[in-house]
């Protein structure tokens, strides 16, 4: 199995660059101040959320039903639907229906989806070339790297490394770093590929029970070239991007572009029904893990997450911290939720890289209770046993101390008369992390409950350990 | 009626005036306010760390404790938001839970909500930055957040706004996380501290002398940032500055003679 992976060390790997941080978080930022500016602008905002957050609650109760209603209606469209129980079902079925067609290069779009099920490699090790087609993904891929954003994949880097890695795949000129003339280098780039391809792969937005369509938001339209071009469609979707009618649509597409870049609408919103004439059109549904979530009570609600990466852009960790720091295929705010659903041991730091701020839960627009689900993860990851022995005794000292007011008041004195006479070299050291970067605070003489029996009950006594000075005012 | 005084253990320990100030707010306003002397702590870091066989105990104390009282008052957002959105986790089995969740306030939730003050005689001339603390703001809704389009009274800024000679700066980010999380602190240091610098930046690039919040774990952050930058920006809870305490006062965390008080 995988190592368990710690989110501080990445963490402070990523911050140790201040100026990458810095610069991170400013461009996340700007994309979340964008959104709100957007939201501002829709008196209906919250009864939107509200309505969204409500039809996923009904989808996801009914879940099955729906499915079945989906599956009916786009077979009666001549869509061939699959079904895979896990990762490794979906990447076989995908491979099997590229090779049906003797093919040997695939364009992909943007589908996180297919980056869960680590569908590339898979493909690639059976022969096959894929091409990712969002202009963010494909930098990432000839990086080598992962997506670091759900939405935004390739936020990570800054344009001059763009224009380092574009001059050693595709021969632009050396120092470039003109996002236009990157863009039109990457546009002539894709298009050969886009030409050359087989079999186009896609994500799924919606797939809408009502009438087996379905919907790809993109804004570089590459979804629309790969679905196009090639003879052979497959779109791939989690089972919980269904809807269950059209008129459903308009609530949620009003509410993705602007959650995550803060558009009023993606650039293309295509609708897909059917295959075209002599061409074929199949779509995978998968759950890996899906039903998992889907029957746990505390964490159900995450099903309705529609991927627009609201929660990562206001995320003040992930703003500072970078995506990869989650080691994990969705990272931030909802990512942290998922990713211990898939693999609690190796994930079991995430539900901890929370500030509790709740910002990710006022984002999001289907209303998830995403920082309570982190909290109720820790409860989780606590009685699993999962958390370091240091912490799990701290807290249980911590309890039996202020289960007993006397010596917790005893303790509290020493420890301030400690703070304000030892050097400050034994204060100031590795085993104070706190004070690493920081100072602590100036330790008054005497607590508040020692000035309320002097000065409310009468009754000098400093918790048993008189001494001058502290007394003061009446 | 009787208030019971609700002081969270880090204030009692270490920030002892600014439950002196929140009592004499308190009693200033003519009620009758005790402090149960045997209360220690709410069991926050205990429960926000999962460990919620450690914060069960503390969170039965709190209800013994607490029962008799009409109103439960503390100077802490995050510390009410315990009892009131979390409790229920813990104690969620004893009768007596929701009558107290719904009896307990934060400070400035009480004095806006149940029993209004006047501080309009009140003066602290100084450049004021106001920190929302995120339990305040998205737990209690003590105002409305940036995240979402819902209008709702500003209940910290209504008090401060009050008082005479005390001006408002402008922050770039009027609610972003100041990286405190209690354990966060500690356990996600370099994220925490880079949220706090940054917090800290925020308000010195916008002029305030002093930060004020009505969180003084926020403050614990930011000020042991401040003082180790050796920045020249003074921090105060929200009772202090309504207490009528000096920005050079409230720093140095020693208790305020009764005598000088501007109430
Ligand atoms: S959890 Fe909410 S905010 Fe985050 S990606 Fe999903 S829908 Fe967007």
């Amino acid at each position: 199995m995988a190592t368990v992976s710690e989110h501080p060390e990445k963490a402070a790997a990523y911050i140790a660059d201040r100026s990458r941080s810095r610069w991170h978080d400013g461009a996340l930022w700007f994309v979340r101040s964008k959104r709100d500016r957007m939201a501002h602008s829709l008196p209906e905002w919250e009864r939107l959320r509200s309505t969204a957050s409500q039809i996923k609650a009904h989808t996801i109760a009914n879940l099955p039903e729906i499915l079945q209603q989906f599956e009916a209606n786009a077979k009666a469209r001549g869509v061939h639907v699959h079904w895979a129980a896990d990762a490794q079902e979906h990447n076989e079925i995908v491979l099997e229906i590229v090779r049906k067609q003797n093919a040997t290069r695939v364009v992909k779009s943007k589908s996180m989806l297919t980056e869960e099920c680590h569908l590339n490699p898979h493909l690639e090790a059976n022969g096959i070339e894929v091409i990712d087609t969002d202009l963010g993904e494909r930098i990432v891929q000839m990086r080598g790297e992962r997506p670091s954003h759900i939405v935004l994949p390739a936020i990570h880097i800054k344009k001059e490394e763009v224009g380092e890695t574009f001059a050693k795949y595709l021969g632009t000129e050396p120092g470039a770093s003109d996002p236009q003339y990157l863009t039109e280098a990457a546009r002539q780039h894709l298009r050969s590929k886009f030409l050359e391809a087989e079999v186009g792969i896609t994500g799924v937005n919606f797939a809408i029970a009502e009438t087996g369509g379905f919907v790809v938001c993109t804004n570089e339209g590459n979804a629309d070239l790969g679905a196009s071009l090639p003879r052979v469609h497959i779109a791939c979707m989690g089972i919980e991007k269904l809807i269950p009618r059209l008129v459903d649509l308009s609530v949620f597409v009003r509410l993705l572009a602007r959650s995550a870049t803060g558009q009023p609408i993606t650039t293309y919103t295509s609708h897909f029904h059917g295959p075209r004439p002599g061409c074929e059109l199949h779509i995978v549904l998968v759950d890996n893990g899906r039903s998992r979530i889907r029957d746990s009570d505390e964490f159900r609600s995450a099903l309705g997450c529609i991927r627009c990466g609201a929660c990562m852009n206001t995320c003040p960790v992930f703003r500072r911290s970078g995506g990869h720091s989650y080691d994990a295929v969705v990272p931030g705010p909802i990512g942290s939720v998922l990713s211990p659903a898939a693999d609690t041991k190796q994930h079991r730091s995430l539900p901890y890289a929370c500030s509790l701020c709740g910002s990710c839960t006022d984002v999001c627009p289907v209303k998830i209770p995403l920082h309570h689900q982190l909290l109720t993860w820790r409860q989780q990851i606590a009685s699993q046993g999962l958390l370091p022995v240091s912490k799990t005794a701290a807290m249980r000292a911590g309890s039996m101390l202020f289960q007993h007011p006397r010596i917790y008041a005893l303790a509290g004195a020493l420890g301030r008369r400690a703070l304000r006479w030892l050097p400050k070299s034994w204060i100031y050291n590795r085993a104070n992390p706190w004070g690493l970067d920081r100072d602590l605070p100036e330790p008054p003489v005497e607590s508040f409950r020692s000035w309320w029996q002097t000065n409310r009950q009468g009754t000098s006594v400093d918790e048993g350990m008189k001494s001058k000075g502290a007394k003061n005012g009446k | 009626m009787r208030v019971g005084l609700f002081v969270p253990c880090y204030i009692d320990q270490m920030y002892p005036d600014v439950a002196v100030a929140t009592l004499e707010l308190l009693e200033g306003a003519g009620l009758k306010v005790e402090f149960p002397a045997a209360q220690t702590c709410c069991g926050q870091p205990m429960a926000n760390t999962g460990c919620n066989d450690a914060a069960r105990p503390l969170a039965a104390r709190f209800l013994d404790l607490f029962d008799p009282f009409d109103y439960i008052v503390c100077p802490s957002g995050s510390c009410t938001s315990m009892v009131r959105n979390h409790f229920s986790d813990l104690v969620g089995n004893d009768p007596r839970l929701a009558s107290i969740q719904s009896r307990t306030f934060e400070f400035c939730e009480f004095l806006h909500d149940v029993h209004p003050i006047d501080f309009s005689g009140h003066r602290f001339p100084f450049r004021v930055g106001l920190h929302q603390s995120c339990h305040g703001l998205r737990e209690l809704r003590l105002g409305g957040d940036s995240e979402q389009m819902i209008e709702r009274p500003d209940k910290v800024r209504s008090l401060l706004a009050q008082v005479q000679g005390l001006s408002f700066v402008e922050l770039q980010r009027v609610d972003e996380c100041c990286g405190f999380g209690g354990t966060f602190a500690v356990n996600e240091r370099a994220v925490s501290v880079a949220m706090g610098e940054d917090r800290v930046q925020d308000h010195l690039e916008a002029g305030a002398e002093v930060m004020v919040a009505s969180d003084m774990s926020c403050l614990m952050h930011l000020w042991g940032l401040i003082s180790r930058q050796g920045s020249p920006l003074a921090v105060m809870h929200v009772a202090q500055v309504l207490a009528g305490r000096s920005p050079s006062v409230s720093v140095k965390n020693s208790i305020k003679p009764k005598a000088g008080n501007a109430l």
